[in-house]
């Protein structure tokens, strides 16, 4: 299987002077085209930690993270804000879509960011809503969406810019059990039919369940890695 | 769409932004009618000074003005240079004097001035002399050699209607003269210091104690237009080479000067009001910023950089002194248009400004040309007063700013 995550001995001390806290702390990680990832731990446990320096929104203290061939760790962050907008999706717990926009234009921005011509632009908007189940909301702001149908337009939009993996840190948290089911089951899709890699980070048993494989944080150390 | 999403921002906060809006809009309008007051003060007290003291063009000997007006200086072709501007195209109205420096004395009192000796007739066209008599005639024959007078003069020499007074100048040759004259009117200008210095008395009667018949020193032009000024300038030096020609900028340059600092003095203090605006638009906008941390970090995360967020932050000001710029420079126009038409009547204030000449009705107005150079320093504050708050903005490290809750 294709390696399109490699993160090597990585650790994240924050508060370095004071007390220190190892946020993350020596984490070797290889995560493989298509996979459908579970990360999972008790609260403070680094999962956040652990995705943003993945995600390339933070720096590791020490350790590398290697995309897909190309180390991230040595990049400027002006570089590595045009390294995400091209090779990661991102899907957070909440503010995810720009509220004056509508559901449309939200998914459209990332790829103008991109320079993708309209009609493709707009073909892909379609397709990502009907993935979604939402081509009947395009025209709806964000407060005109509930909350799940807002994290699947976020779904949506990470997937538009055509990334090489989506990471969601805890997106089902604000959403009511229904609706996390749903969502899941949305990725789960996209993961199944057009091999998108997923790796989400969740408290949630039943969003747990739907994971092809479960890591496990425990005070910033993978204490077991659990395919299924 | 970076375009949509700033002008969409702004109307988040409909009450903010509106108050910036309305605070530059009424900051501008607040400015631009207060230039334009000023201008019109200036520009009345301008137009004042030409048709009732220096006219637009005078003509001299070219040494007369220099050798402290001498009347041995005699214009010589002042007959020619009259019938010319009797005819010419443009000319309100023109006149002849026979002036000259010397010392007016009454009982009491010793005093400098300058003795005008007028042709009455074409004088009042000029300068509208008559109109500004409060006591007694225009120089009429009702006494021997009469003499008008200005309140302020009459009040220093103690003199009232009637009384004699001397005056006593150095004739054409260099001799001391001197003449007796009744008081036949008194005037009252609204320059005192010229009411102080100035009296009137016939052509003829100077002329001759002066040993000159037909002798003229001065030749007063009131045109038609101010635009004229400069061109007839030049057509006259050219017709008349003996004549020294000057208008009323060369004149009296002062009037020159304000119109060249007005433009200083406008723009620093439309950069004042900017300036108390810039604080409204800083905070404003850092507001804006600081509420929409996550926002604005999630954009960074999925990839909009740098560049474009602070483009974003400050073209939503922009759009801002967009809305606001031209609502007040419309206000303004208005305002201006309106008080302009008018008048404004400022005499519970204008006591001591009238001893300065000033009008007591004042008629604001604001040439055009202004208003773009506004509009655009009002786009320049705007875009000025964004950057920090943008640069607050992009400081933001994505990571953190989506962490906090
Ligand atoms: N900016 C920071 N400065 C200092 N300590 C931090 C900072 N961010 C996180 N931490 C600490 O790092 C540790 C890991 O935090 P992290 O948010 O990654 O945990 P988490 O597993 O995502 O927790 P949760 O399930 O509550 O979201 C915690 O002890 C936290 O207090
Ligand atoms: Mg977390």
């Amino acid at each position: 299987m294709e390696t399109v995550i490699d993160a090597h001995d990585v650790t994240k001390i924050y508060n370095e002077k004071k007390i220190p806290v190892h946020a993350v702390n020596g984490v070797h990680l290889h995560i493989g085209r298509g996979e459908f990832i579970a990360l999972v731990g008790p609260s403070g446990s680094g999962k956040t930690t652990l995705l943003n320096i993945i995600g390339g929104l933070d720096y590791p203290t020490t350790g590398q993270v290697i995309i897909n061939g190309t180390n991230i760790t040595a990049m400027s962050s002006s570089e590595l804000i045009n390294f995400r907008l091209h090779n990661i999706g991102f899907v957070f717990q909440s503010y995810n879509l720009i509220p004056v926009l509508t559901a449309r234009e939200n998914i459209e921005f990332i790829m103008l960011l991109q320079h993708t011509g309209k009609k493709q632009r707009h073909e892909r908007v379609l397709n990502l809503l009907r993935e979604v189940g939402l081509e009947d909301k395009i025209n709806s702001r964000p407060g005109e969406l509930s909350g799940g149908q807002q994290q699947r337009v976020a779904v949506a939009r990470a997937l538009a810019s055509k990334p090489q993996f989506v990471l969601a840190d805890e997106p089902t948290a604000n959403l009511d059990s229904k609706s996390a089911a749903n969502l899941l089951e949305i990725m789960a899709k996209l993961n199944r039919e057009e091999g998108m890699t997923f790796v989400f980070s969740t408290h949630d048993q039943r969003v747990i369940d739907k994971a092809r494989r479960v890591i496990t944080l425990v005070d910033g150390k993978i204490t077991s890695d659990e395919k299924r | 769409m970076l375009l949509r999403i700033a002008w969409r921002n702004i109307w988040r906060h409909k009450i903010r932004s509106l108050v910036v809006i309305l605070s530059i809009a009424v900051g501008l309008w607040a400015g631009v009618f207060m230039v334009a007051f000023s201008w019109g003060m200036y520009k009345q007290y301008m137009r004042e000074t030409v048709e009732t003291h220096i006219s637009h063009l005078q003509l001299h000997h070219p040494l007369f003005e220099e050798e402290d007006r001498e009347a041995r200086y005699v214009l010589q072709s002042a007959p020619s240079i009259q019938a010319y501007l009797d005819t010419a195209a443009g000319v309100r109205a023109s006149t002849t004097r026979a002036v000259t420096g010397g010392m007016i004395s009454s009982p009491t009192t010793v005093s400098g001035v300058q003795v005008n000796g007028i042709l009455p007739e074409r004088e009042n066209r000029v300068t509208g002399l008559a109109s500004r008599i409060i006591e007694g005639g225009y120089l009429n024959d009702e006494v021997r050699n009469p003499i008008l007078i200005g309140k302020k003069l009459a009040q220093k020499l103690k003199v009232k209607l009637k009384s004699k007074v001397v005056l006593t100048f150095q004739d054409t040759s260099g001799g001391i003269v001197a003449g007796a004259f009744r008081v036949a009117g008194i005037y009252r200008s609204k320059n005192s210091s010229l009411d102080e210095t100035s009296v009137y008395v016939h052509a003829a009667g100077l002329q001759q104690l002066l040993g000159a018949e037909g002798a003229v020193h001065e030749v007063a032009v009131l045109l038609n237009d101010d635009n004229l000024s400069e061109p007839f300038k030049h057509s006259l030096a050219v017709r008349f080479p003996d004549a020294d020609v000057k208008t009323w900028k060369d004149l009296s340059p002062e009037l020159e000067l304000v119109i060249r600092s007005f433009n200083e003095y406008m723009y620093i203090f439309v950069g004042f009001i900017l300036l108390a605006l810039t604080f409204g638009i800083v905070n404003t906008m850092l507001m804006a910023v600081l509420e929409r941390v996550r926002e604005i970090g999630m954009l960074m995360a999925i990839g909009m950089s740098r560049m474009r967020v602070f483009n974003m932050i400050l073209l939503e000001t922009v759009y801002l002194s967009l809305v606001g710029g031209p609502l007040g420079l419309l206000a303004g126009y208005f305002t201006i248009r309106w008080t302009g038409s008018r008048g404004i009547d400022i005499s519970l204030f204008s006591e001591g400004l009238s001893s300065y000449g000033f009008s007591s009705i004042v008629h604001p107005e604001l040439e055009s040309g202004y208003y773009l150079p506004l509009a655009l320093m009002t786009m320049l504050t705007a875009i000025v007063s964004a950057i920090y708050p943008a640069i607050r903005a992009i400081r933001l490290k994505p990571g953190e700013a989506i962490r906090k809750i």
